[in-house]
């Protein structure tokens, strides 16, 4: 898992990751790349992340993986992330293409409704919290 | 004592309280009108493991994170 105080250099991760298993022998990788679109006037998404939890659910994501003899990847942007570049990217290799299809759909949702991430819209300077677009933690609500 | 602390867009300093189990610590917050709105939204983690149980013992330096709802990517 990797983290970077600025938008993600795409190529340079995904090549960089291409390389690492360039003899793993994977027979499919398969990429996916969040880009910061322009609407509603933002400037920028900005994040806030809790890297211990996140930390923790890569890791569980990881031993998944393993399982099925696959390996997820992911990159991550904390802080302002202007329109039109990169916040978030994953990846997954495997040994067949069915398998590295699944998974990429099962870890990027689980992405969206369990990763310990936090989105702001960056409108005239302000840091906006995404209410309406985010999602409660399997496990909301317990202290209600 | 254990420490309570308030993650993402809560903007919230930690506090710390006296606290056996998580429905101790659920009491306590539900006195606290500025978290009326995020409670029933909230997951929360001991030490960094996600936990669900009301029932969930704590002790003596024992760290708790209240997470509100998520939006990666």
């Amino acid at each position: 898992m990797e983290l970077y105080n600025s938008p993600l250099d795409t190529k340079e991760i995904f090549g960089r990751w291409l390389d690492e298993h360039a003899e793993s022998n994977y027979g499919a990788y398969i990429p996916f790349v969040g880009t910061i679109r322009a609407e509603d006037g933002i400037e920028a998404l900005s994040f806030d992340i809790y890297e211990p939890v996140l930390q923790k659910w890569f890791d569980d994501w990881q031993k998944r993986a393993k399982a099925i003899g696959a390996v997820v990847k992911m990159a991550h942007s904390i802080g302002d992330v202007p329109v039109h570049t990169s916040s978030y990217v994953s990846a997954v290799f495997s040994p067949k293409r069915r398998v590295a299809l699944e998974l990429i759909d099962e870890f990027v949702e689980d992405f969206k409704a369990n990763a310990p991430i936090w989105k702001y819209d960056v409108k005239d300077g302000e840091r906006i919290y995404a209410a309406d677009r985010s999602t409660p933690m399997d496990g909301a609500g317990v202290l209600s | 004592m254990i420490q309570v602390e308030f993650l993402g867009p809560i903007a919230k300093a930690p506090i710390e309280m006296e606290a056996a189990t998580l429905a101790d610590v659920s009491q306590k917050l539900k006195e606290d009108s500025t978290l009326t709105q995020w409670l029933d939204k909230c997951a929360v983690a001991l030490n960094d493991t996600m936990v669900n149980d009301l029932s969930t013992a704590l002790k003596d330096g024992d760290r708790v994170s209240i997470l509100p709802p998520v939006c990666g990517g």
